[in-house]
């Protein structure tokens, strides 16, 4: 049981909470993540560690309410427990200095890339941030975005704000306009498909983060596979972040299916 | 005294004595094995209660009367950890069955898991003097050490042992399957601080998250968990060592003593074409799903897909359980598909009774070579390859071989791949200084169960790859021996 100590509104589907988890704040990095479960009847599922407060023993989830389970945990208040949080998961990102390492989310993708920003500008990168989102309402974290990285590019679709296109759009320009020595990906499988397609053309090595369905998250069922480079490659322990141009996305956007209808 | 010199003395008791003249073997050997009491195949497909129902008093003591109390018992060879398989037999038949029940866990930590869930076939029933010399059924010694088991259970009257002086040393274990709590159970009654860290949210290992509630009820486990509770081990969910904390945590937390039992989760796959096909999915996720996250009650949050035609890959007791699993959730056709022949199966022999009286098919000589799906990406049919058997292999069983162009395809809409796993390599990986088998197992000493790192024992399937509860509990019982003779040097 985690006690939820802080909750603050992103947007009226996206949440932030701050919960109790001292073992996991001490011990995770910049791209771990955790299995929640909400309920004795609730569902395991992977979320990404946004940031940690080691002092206050705290863990930081951004949650988008996409479905039962994560609708469940965004309309617990401060106060409340969530049944299950266990982590770290998943293997830390790489992080070094590369030079310029361009890092693009969309949607609920944002929470997950800010530590991932947070950590390549402490390691002396420069780092470009394009956020996406269908419309301005739904641009997260901007304001945090732009404390770590050098500059924020914001696209929206229908133009609302930042500029009007989509986040390859954004990520097209720089590399036009740059020397850019890494992308960074972090969103809806098919942007990530789509970024990963991008930057193929321009040699540019990307890294994308998968969010697969998971059972236990610790390697033990297999239902996070995914091909790499020919591989079946386990996410939650072999990953989650993996060379975005070997990843199969059009086989990783057909599970995400498995159990639609279902649910 | 060394074992055979007690059991003798065991023996030579008056009370055994008196019961042997009691009943001349002539008419011992008349009676005919016991049955078990089942549940009818028609009602038990419709539910997830347990199959077998446990044998009454009156059909226990008339078992335990043909046992012969042999002067040289070679049950007890067969048992991987030695249980005083007569004197607790004899027991049950004078009547005693409590002091049966405690002659059981003289030796075994989960009598009424081991009674449900043991191969006697191929332990101490196989080594029963009615088979090897009487050509007869063996006694059926499982069943009864279940019917004392639960007995004491269900007579409320569980005997939790007095602990000694409390001594104060930390002792962390590493996962809550049989070998976990074996462990935990011997140290905290020998005055240790025992506590038990669990990567999942419930203890148990497989126990609770692999074997299904119609082989092994989980109250049956969480009776023994709730006991080593009352006891004053201490069980700590959600925490995984080497990623929660890492070894070096657990030293700056004052554990002196560490007992690695994280088992052989990680299930293997095939690598065949159409492997990630969605309907496709290890037994260790089917398994999970339904059991751990209780998929199948309507309220769980976790799906789980409604199988129809479903194909196991495998012959284990995985294979068996989901094969059985699929069949109670609405499966028409559950088949098990194997690459070799009904006899090499490793399954447990009353596993595939079940199994077939459950209308279970089984293709055997069949391998898969490919899943073929939708446009959805759906599996609908496999393709397999026909096989015979050739000559023995390592293992001493026949190997299969394939059958030039014998092949054949069929409809299916889940399959599930149950081929083996392998160790967990957390620990392995994070723990600097053991030494790791090929197949990925911790190397230990063999009678003390201590690793390269002299405060890690390990043992059950993280030592052996997958094997048995029996011989995880047995692993988990030296190791405490072993662990606490090391703190006395
Ligand atoms: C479906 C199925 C049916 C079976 N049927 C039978 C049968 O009928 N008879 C029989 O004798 N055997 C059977 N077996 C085999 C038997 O269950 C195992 O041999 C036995 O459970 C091994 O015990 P263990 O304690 O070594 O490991 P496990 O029971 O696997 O327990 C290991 C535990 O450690 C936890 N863990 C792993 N890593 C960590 C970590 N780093 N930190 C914290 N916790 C960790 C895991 O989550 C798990 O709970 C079956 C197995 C399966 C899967
Ligand atoms: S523990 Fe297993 S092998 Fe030993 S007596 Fe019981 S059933 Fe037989
Ligand atoms: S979530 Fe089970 S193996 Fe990755």
């Amino acid at each position: 049981m985690n006690k939820i100590v802080n909750k603050e509104y992103f947007s009226a589907n996206v949440v932030k909470l701050e919960v109790e988890a001292p073992l996991i704040a001490r011990a995770r990095k910049a791209g771990h993540f955790v299995i929640v479960r909400t309920g004795e009847k609730g569902e395991r599922i992977p979320l990404t560690i946004t940031s940690a407060d080691v002092e206050r023993g705290t863990i930081t989830l951004v949650i988008q309410a996409v479905g039962k389970s994560t609708r469940k945990l965004c309309a617990l208040e401060a106060g409340d427990y969530i049944t299950d949080v266990v982590g770290p998961l998943g293997k830390a990102t790489h992080i070094e200095k590369f030079g310029t390492v361009v890092c693009c989310g969309g949607g609920v993708g944002v929470a997950p890339l800010l530590p991932i920003v947070e950590a390549m500008k402490k390691a002396g990168n420069k780092v470009i941030t394009v956020l996406a989102a269908r419309t301005k309402e739904l641009i997260i974290l901007e304001e945090q975005m732009r404390q770590h990285s050098d500059e924020v590019i914001i696209m929206t679709d229908d133009g609302s704000y930042g500029r009007k296109g989509l986040v390859t759009n954004g990520v097209e320009e720089v590399i036009n306009r740059e020397k850019v020595d890494l992308c960074v990906t972090i969103g809806p499988a098919v942007m990530m498909k789509f970024v990963a397609l991008l930057t193929k053309k321009y040699d540019l090595p990307t890294i994308a983060s998968l969010n697969t369905i998971m059972v236990d998250g610790t390697g033990m069922c297999g239902a996070c596979r995914v091909t790499v480079g020919g591989k079946t490659k386990f996410v939650c322990v072999d990953g989650p972040e993996f060379d975005a141009h070997q990843v199969d996305f059009d086989e990783m956007l057909m599970r995400l299916s498995s159990y639609k209808g279902i649910e | 005294m060394d074992n055979k010199e007690y059991l003798n003395a065991q023996r030579a008791e008056a009370w055994r004595e008196a019961l042997r003249k009691s009943k001349p073997n002539k008419d011992r050997i008349g009676i005919a094995r016991v049955a078990m009491n089942e549940l009818a195949p028609d009602y038990r497909i419709t539910c997830n209660e347990e199959v077998n129902q446990g044998l009454n008093r009156k059909q226990a003591l008339l078992e335990a009367s043909r046992c012969l109390d042999c002067p040289e018992p070679l049950c007890t060879t067969g048992c991987p950890v030695g249980i005083n398989i007569p004197k607790f037999i004899k027991n049950i038949e004078r009547g005693e069955i409590l002091e049966a029940a405690r002659t059981l866990k003289e030796t075994s930590a989960l009598p009424a898991v081991c009674g449900r869930v043991c191969p006697q076939e191929k332990q101490c029933e196989s080594k029963c003097f009615y088979l090897q010399k009487l050509k007869k059924e063996p006694v059926a010694i499982g069943y009864l050490e279940r019917f004392a088991a639960d007995y004491e259970r269900e007579s409320g009257q569980i005997s939790v042992p007095e602990i000694p002086q409390r001594n104060g040393i930390k002792i962390a274990v590493v996962g809550s399957g049989p070998a976990g709590l074996s462990f935990a159970g011997d140290m905290i009654k020998k005055g240790y601080a025992v506590t038990v860290f669990e990567a999942l949210h419930e203890i148990g290992g497989v126990l609770k998250y692999g074997i299904p509630e119609f082989r092994l009820p989980n109250s049956i486990v969480d009776v023994e968990i709730d006991n080593l509770r009352k006891m004053g081990v201490e069980f700590v969910t959600d925490c995984i060592i080497g990623k929660t904390l890492s070894y070096d945590d657990l030293h700056e937390m004052g554990f002196k003593g560490i007992f690695a039992a994280s088992g052989a989760g990680l299930p293997r796959f095939m690598n065949i074409p159409g492997e990630n096909l969605i309907g496709v999915m290890s037994s260790n996720e089917y398994l999970t799903r339904v059991n751990l996250m209780r998929a199948a009650d309507p309220e769980a949050d976790t799906p789980v897909l409604p199988g129809r035609k479903v194909a196991i890959i495998g012959g284990g007791n995985t294979a068996m359980d989901s094969v059985r699993t699929a069949r109670r959730l609405g499966a028409e056709r559950a088949i098990i598909v194997y690459r070799r022949s009904e006899e090499e199966m490793p399954a447990r022999i009353e596993e595939v009774k079940h199994a077939k009286e459950e209308g279970i098919e089984f293709m055997t000589l069949h391998n898969p070579i490919e899943y073929i799906g939708d446009e959805k990406g759906h599996v609908t049919r496999m393709r397999l390859q026909k096989m015979t058997l050739g000559e023995p292999d390592a293992s001493g069983r026949r190997s299969p071989v394939p059958i030039p162009g014998a092949i054949v395809e069929i409809d299916v809409d889940m399959v599930i791949v149950s081929v083996g796993v392998s160790p967990n390599p957390l620990i392995p990986n994070t723990f600097k200084g053991l030494t790791i088998s090929p197949k990925g197992t911790i190397v230990v000493d063999e009678s003390s169960m201590r690793s390269d790192l002299p405060d890690l024992y390990a043992g059950g399937d993280i030592v052996r790859g997958g094997a048995t509860v029996i011989l995880a509990m047995g692993d988990g019982r030296r190791a405490a021996s072993a662990m606490d003779a090391q703190f006395h040097r």
